[in-house]
């Protein structure tokens, strides 16, 4: 049995999730798109506190909500002229959206019926997994350790910085 | 009432569905980038659910999606950086009227 206000909780998050997804797609005006993101992100965030992983919601609110959809916003204002009202987002090939999207979801649902008891179980109790825990995985070497990728992200993000300067400069 | 695996696979599998319609739909690059943000993470939530119901004593589905927010970041900023490119060489950022590289 779950406690009341996880169910609410967790009532309220999938609503959130639902509602602004499908907003997000389907509104007119590209910066309400980028608003709803940030919502659709923020819940994202509050399932991961659900799971009881509270780094990674930490690191989700910081990166997405805080890096890339401001990234996103400064990219619409960079690219949209200001004063003029912006031209719709006219969608187009809308049954072939429709198709394909309808296609996927029924194809995942037939699969999750498939396996209804498998995904019928509620959560399990986690061993105490501690910011200090994760912190000496990610940097050891050992069977559980992450070091490797954790070296090469660094390396990744150090290739994007120079690519974003070098791409968007001016000439 | 219990929150099983099946209650958070399905808000996943609805944000899913909606960044494929609106990759398959928009025409404004950075709307499309936006619904691939909605893919990658619906994907991610499918890891740490999976991770959680399944296997609650190891935590590789929580380290692989750090690793994949980390990389999406820098996935975004470089497409932001091409699509600011692109729109000062052609002025607009609608994929039927970039036409210049085609043969």
């Amino acid at each position: 049995m779950e406690s009341l206000g996880n169910v609410i909780m967790y009532v309220i998050i999938a609503l959130t999730i639902i509602v602004f997804s499908v907003l997000a797609v389907t509104t007119k005006k590209i910066l309400r798109s980028a608003t709803y993101l940030l919502f659709v992100l923020l819940a994202t965030a509050a399932i991961y506190f659900q799971m009881d992983y509270e780094f990674l919601g930490a690191t989700q609110i910081a990166v997405y909500a805080g890096g890339i959809v401001v990234l996103f916003v400064f990219a619409i204002m960079l690219t949209h002229k200001p004063g003029e009202d912006a031209a719709p987002l006219t969608s187009h090939k809308r049954i072939l959206g429709l198709i394909a999207c309808g296609a996927g979801v029924i194809l995942c649902v037939a699969a999750l019926l498939g396996y209804a008891k498998f995904c019928s179980q509620s959560l399990p109790s986690m061993s105490d997994f501690t910011i200090d825990r994760l912190g000496e995985m990610l940097l050891s070497t050992d069977k559980f350790g992450y070091l490797l990728p954790f070296e090469a992200v660094s390396v990744l993000l150090l290739a994007c910085i120079i690519g974003g300067v070098v791409i968007a400069r001016k000439r | 009432m219990d929150l099983t695996l099946l209650m958070y696979l399905i808000p996943s599998l609805i944000m899913f569905g909606c960044g494929v319609y609106g990759f398959i739909t928009r025409k404004n690059m950075i709307a499309m980038l936006i619904s691939l943000e909605l893919m990658l993470n619906s994907a991610d939530i499918n890891f740490v659910v999976f991770n959680r119901y399944l296997f609650p004593a190891q935590h590789e589905g929580m380290f692989f999606t750090l690793f994949a927010i980390a990389i999406a970041a820098a996935e975004t900023a470089v497409a932001i950086a091409i699509i600011i490119n692109v729109y000062r060489i052609a002025k607009n950022v609608d994929i039927n009227k970039i036409t210049k590289m085609k043969f």
